[in-house]
Order: structure tokens, then sequence, then C-alpha cells
């Protein structure tokens, strides 16, 4: 069943693709944050390159808008020395009635190396990994609600970084749970390295019981969620749930969900805090503690780029 | 023409007949089942040894595409596959381009099918016009020019006292209402709802879209006495409630698509368009529920579900791609495996998609209620011999409707059905023969 075996991985289980956490096993992810390690240096450098992609073109193909990930990735990819083509597909073949597959065809005739996908469907990076041709690798820079593999691992190196063992944790990941591909990307990434408490927090409209399933415990309240947690995760709320069925407010959101100094207070005290980006003061976190000690959402987006690094030289590395 | 078929086993389920026997076939009619007198000058000998030979199958739900969507599947192409699936009758939903609300449509495809002589065609009409949920259709008018029935195919009507007037209006003239139960609001998503749509972020679709809508729908039976066949029942949920409506006595029906039948949602694997299905698959224990009602008789019927659809439809993420499966040329193979796997005997087994069927169309089928889906001296000569022994493998080129595209696809599952057709007949014509 040839189509059954995960579509990362090849024969000898090394990644040449990185489309989901979900199936990576422990080792995959520790090789991952291990060589992102060795990338923070370079980063410091007066020279920020080194040449692992040399004379190889990465394409950054984003069907939905970026900016924040699209950019970091463009650094990562450069300091790797490859080219960079960013093509913003929401705005040229796809608005012209081009498919999927035709856009990326004619890109793979222009021999590109690597892909970056972001796509508002889930699972696009998988269609485009079995379908573009085996030398080129895709990276998944978020698929609709299903992934986005390279900020969970982003997420993980932060949290190895100030806590060293994931294996005595408490992780709570807060907001719109059902919608967040970094949601997801955690909870897999979490669960592979061994974290035992990780809880899933937010009302229930958009932290559904479903999601016990994916091995994480449900809290509707955020005291109880939060409380004696090692790391809290925030995600960010989007415009669009803000008002209609989902949540009748921002402002009644903030209230009930908001991370404020008080409740905080309610987490260990050497707790810190994490957020994909971009935030939302006064919606889902309190500049206070967004820009407080415990905060750490900038070295998150330092760290970004070397796991991206990581993540593009790996798998440039391995054969299909 | 005078066909004589020999040396085949007879399974015919409608009188519980399963014996070697030969069939004399003339002037369109079963002639004589068992000792052919030696007089009986067959201008065409089919050798059925080693054998089936059945009543030709009856399929309750296959698309044919035509009118508007002739580039996924055209009368013909499809009509073909049909027969090469061993289905001697079909009935069509009506959610064609045009959709099947006006009567010149119908008497048009009917007499298309009728000119191609390769299966029975019976089309469902539109319950309410274009199937928006608003006006109803001239019932009366479409009867005559050839429904059996009316149907919403897909579309669920939102407006509950359209609903009930619709059903009103059809127990009027006795007409079948023809009713996927999918809440128009719940059943939104694209896959069903559960660890392996949350896993994998799609939209789910809760089992309450369907039992809401039951629930709706026997509360409107109680009322109207409109009689209801309930298309594709997904879940362990629906059937319990389909169970019970039967046990009160309400006049209601049901069957189950070859794909909910056999799969369920672990399949999707890693966004496998081909699973992409309407209903969407469900889990393990709503697919052993499937089973076991159709093997109870709670569900009536198995239907193939045939929907052709394009390639360039089907090459795209899960959630955008065109849900459907081709199915007519698969419905005896899964049929034989779901009977096999239930411990069944053939005639079992091949009620539910022979005399069962029959039995749901009733009188709406005029005078072939007593003859269609069973053999019978006398009655018409839609047969079925097919290899219950031989296997094959579900590829591109093994079919012939224009669909190519199936959650049974080898370079899916691997897997290899039981059942091979080897010649239809409807109406004592051959309608497919396998080439050898």
């Amino acid at each position: 069943m040839l189509s059954r075996r995960n579509p990362q991985l090849n024969k000898n289980g090394e990644l040449i693709h990185l489309l989901s956490i979900e199936g990576l096993p422990r080792p995959v992810l520790h090789q991952i944050l291990d060589t992102a390690s060795t990338f923070l240096s370079v980063n410091d450098r007066e020279v920020k390159k080194v040449p692992l992609l040399r004379g190889k073109s990465v394409f950054n193909l984003f069907f939905e808008n970026s900016t924040r990930t699209r950019t970091t990735f463009e650094i990562a990819a450069k300091r790797l020395s490859a080219d960079v083509i960013n093509l913003d597909i929401a705005k040229s073949s796809a608005s012209k009635g081009e498919s999927l597959l035709d856009t990326i065809a004619n890109l793979s005739a222009m021999h590109a190396d690597m892909f970056v996908v972001r796509h508002s469907e889930s699972g696009a990076p998988y269609l485009i990994a079995q379908h573009c041709a085996p030398h080129v690798h895709v990276v998944n820079a978020g698929d609709g609600r299903h992934a986005h593999p390279t900020q969970g691992l982003l997420d993980m190196y932060t949290i190895r970084h100030f806590k060293k063992d994931f294996t005595q944790l408490s992780v709570a990941i807060v907001g719109d749970i059902v919608h967040s591909r970094v949601a997801r990307s955690d909870i897999h990434a979490l669960t592979t390295l061994g974290v035992p408490d990780i809880r899933a927090v937010g009302p229930k409209t958009l932290v559904p019981g479903d999601l016990r399933e994916m091995g994480v415990r449900v809290c509707h309240n955020l005291e109880d969620g939060i409380r004696d947690a090692d790391v809290i995760i925030m995600l960010r709320l989007q415009n669009e749930r803000m008002s209609g069925a989902m949540l009748p407010s921002a402002g009644e959101y903030f209230k009930t969900f908001g991370l404020t100094p008080a409740k905080l207070a309610l987490a260990k005290p050497d707790a810190i805090v994490m957020h994909p980006g971009p935030i939302n003061r006064g919606v889902e976190i309190d500049s206070t503690v967004a820009d407080g000690s415990h905060s750490v959402i900038l070295p998150q987006v330092t760290f970004g780029i070397a796991v991206r690094m990581a993540v593009m030289s790996i798998i440039a590395g391995n054969e299909a | 023409m005078k066909i004589l078929i020999k040396n085949g086993r007879v399974v015919d389920p409608a009188s519980g007949r399963d014996e070697p026997a030969d069939i004399a076939i003339a002037a369109g009619r079963i002639l004589t089942i068992g000792q052919v007198s030696a007089d009986f000058e067959a201008q065409r000998v089919i050798d059925a040894s080693g054998c089936i030979v059945a009543p030709g199958l009856v399929d309750l739900a296959a698309r044919l595409r035509e009118p508007g969507h002739e580039h996924e599947g055209m009368l013909e192409s499809e009509l073909n596959a049909a027969a090469a699936g061993g289905v001697t009758s079909l009935v069509c939903p009506p959610d064609t381009d045009p959709t099947l609300d006006e009567p010149g449509l119908v008497e048009m495809l009917k007499f298309r099918a009728r000119k191609l002589s390769l299966c029975r065609l019976f089309p469902l009409g539109a319950l309410t016009r274009d199937l928006k949920g608003e006006t109803l259709t001239e019932m009366v008018e479409l009867t005559e020019a050839g429904c059996v029935g009316f149907s919403q195919a897909e579309v669920a009507i939102k407006d509950t006292l359209v609903l009930q007037r619709a059903m009103l209006y059809a127990a009027t003239h006795g007409y079948t209402v023809w009713l996927r139960p999918q809440d128009g609001w719940l059943g939104r998503g694209v896959a069903a709802s559960g660890a392996v749509a949350t896993r994998l972020g799609l939209s789910g679709v809760p089992v309450a879209a369907e039992t809401i809508a039951l629930h709706v729908i026997f509360e409107l039976m109680r009322t109207t006495g409109a009689r209801v066949h309930l298309c594709r029942l997904s879940s362990a949920a629906g059937v319990e409630l389909l169970r019970r409506a039967k046990h009160e006595g309400l006049p209601v029906t049901g069957d189950v698509s070859i794909n909910s039948l056999h799969l369920t949602d672990v399949d999707i694997g890693y966004f496998n368009p081909a699973m992409r299905v309407t209903p969407p698959l469900r889990q393990g224990r709503d697919r052993d529920a499937l089973q076991q009602a159709l093997a109870d008789g709670t569900l009536d019927c198995l239907v193939s579900d045939h929907t052709p659809v394009e390639q360039d439809a089907k090459m795209l993420p899960f959630g955008e791609a065109e849900p459907g499966a081709t199915g007519l040329e698969l419905l005896l193979s899964l049929a034989l495996k779901w009977g096999d796997r239930q411990g069944l005997g053939l005639g079992a087994t091949l009620a539910r998609v022979t005399s069962d069927p029959v039995r749901v169309l009733g009188d709406a089928i005029g005078s072939l209620a007593s003859s269609a889906g069973r053999l019978v001296e006398g009655g018409v000569a839609d047969v079925c011999v097919f290899d219950a022994t031989a296997t094959w493998t579900v590829t591109p080129d093994a079919l012939l409707s224009q669909g190519k595209h199936t959650p049974f696809g080898f370079a899916d599952t691997g897997m290899a059905l039981p059942g091979r057709v080897r010649t239809t007949l409807v109406a004592g014509t051959v309608a497919h023969e396998l080439r050898a």
C-alpha cells in the first residue's frame, strides 16, 4: 500500500518533505532542534551565511497572505545561500484560474528545488508533494487548519531552550484551537516529545471535546487551564471569529480568556508565555503580559529563523 | 431473439431458488427455468458453467451526469458501465443541469436510454423546482413522464414548512419522497466529525446532521402520511432511528452506499481526494452498524451511489475536491464482499441489490414490479451471469465509466474484489459481455 506510507519520509525514514509533525519520530524532531542550535550562532555572525543551499532555488508559494512567516522563510533560505523566489499566488495565477497542480508543474519546469507552501486548504502541501518532481522538496508553511510544522518546531525549540526537559512539563494552549494549525502542530510535537500534561483551553465553540482524541485535556475555564502550568501558548484570535456565532465580542473574550497579570499568577512562578504572533493586544493577551518578564514571544521569532534553516538544510540533504 | 443460458447455478433471491438450471428466453421474456425442452431452438447459447445466473441488479442511486455534466459522464458511457456491472435497472437522482423538474427533460432522458437499450432507467423528479426548496414541481406531470419518485438529491430543504407541504402533496398522489437525511446547516463540512477530521483539520459533519434530519422526517411522516425512502444513511445512530421508525410502522425504507458500507474516515489517509464522498465516511462503529443493518433488513438495499467525477475536479486539496466516486461496476463485487463477511448466503446477499430495491420502488415501476429484480417464468429477461469466484483489480483501465475515481482503486487500497460479470441481459438482449 504505497500511498499509505508517510509521504514526508523516504524509505530509510529520513525527512524529505516537512508536511506535518504528526508521525515524525522523536529522533527526527531532536535532530531538527539540535541542527537549529548550530545555526543560531550563524545569525550572530557578521557574515550571516552558510553555503549549504548554494545554487538551489527555493520558491515561496503563498496561496494565502502572510508577511511574517514568508519573511522568516526568506531570511532562512538566504542565510543558507539559496536563491529565493517569492510568489504571491493569491494575487496571480490562482486568480487567473490556473489550477494548483498546473502552477506547480510550471514552477517545477523552472527547476525549483524546494517549495515553501502556504495554502488555505488543509492537506494542500500533501497534494503538491505527491505530484511534484522527485527531487523537489516541500515545506508546509501552514495549510488550512491542519498544520504549521515549522511553527510547532520553533515552539519546541523555545520550550527546550527555557525549560530543558519536556518530560515533566505542563503546557496550556489557550484560544481558538479548533481553527488553529499552530495548535495541532504543537500538540503533535509536545506529545511526541513526551510532555505528560497538555491542556487545550478555551470556550466550547473554539475548543470542542473532540480535541481529547488528540491526547489533550480540554478545559473551558482559563483559571483551571493555566493553573501550575510551566508553559502557556496563547493563540491569535482571528478577526472573523471575534463576533458572530463563535464568540459574542472581543471584549467578552478578553474578559473570560484573555491572559492578564492576575491570571498569569496562577501559573508556575517561572512559567513562560508564548504566542505565534501577530498578537492582538487586549484581545487574547494583556500588553503587560506580552511585554513582561514571562514573555518569550520575541525569542520565538529569532529561533524561528534557525529552525527553518535546520528544516531546509536537512530535507535538502535527503533523497526521495 | 431466443437465448438459452446453460449449465449455470440459478440464484433467485425472491423465490429462494438456488439450483443448477437452464433458462430459456424468447421475445425479451423468460420462457422456462429448469429443464428446457429439447425443441427450444436457441439462436444464442450462453454457457454459464461455473457461473451464477442471477436477476439483473437494481441500483437505486446512480448519477449519469446528463444533461449538463457531459464532461464527467455521458448516458452511453454510464449505461455501458451499468451493463458491465450487471445492473439492468437504475434510478437516477434529479441533480442534473438543468434539474429534472420538467416533464420534457424526463421524457428525453427516458427516450435516449430506451434507444441505447443497455439498462432500464428510472428517473427521480425534483421535489422542488431547481431543487431550491421553495416551489413544488408538477409531480403528476413528471410521474406521467416516467418519474418513479421525488427527491432533493443532495440539497436539503432548509424550510421545514416547504418540506411538510412537499410531503403532503406527494402523499396526496401516493408518490414516494426520496430524502437524504442531512441537516442543511450542520451538513456543511467536508469529512465526518471525529478524531480523523479533528487531526487533519477538516471541517466536520456531525452525526447530528443526520439524526436531526431523521427526527424531522419521521415527525412529518406521522402527520403527512407520506411514504419516504431514505437515501444513504451513514451512521449507527441514524440506523437505530430507522429501526425504531420501522418498528413503529412508518412507511419508510432506506439504503446505504457501497462506500459507507466498506470504508471509514481512517481511509482518508493523507488527504486522499478519492475518499471525498457524500455522505462523508464515518467511523468503524458506524460502518459495522451499517453492515449489520443491511444484513438484518433495517436497511433495505445497497446502492452504488455512482457519481462520475472528472480528473481535474479530484486533483485538488481534499476540501476543494468534488465529492463522488464511480460505483456501478463495483456494486456486485462489494455486495458479495459484504455478504461473505456477514456469513450470508448468495441469495440473501443478492436480495439487497435485486428484489429488495424493486420492493422499494413498488407500484411506481408499474408491471415491472412483479418481475424486475427476480427470475420468473413469464417475467422480463433481465439477467446477470457472473463468476463469483473470479477476482478483479480495480484500475482506471478496467472501468467503462467515464468516472475513474473510486476509493476502491487498486493504487489506494491494493484491493482485489470478488465477482466478475460475464454477461448482462436486458429485456432478453445482450447488453454486456466480458471480453475473453
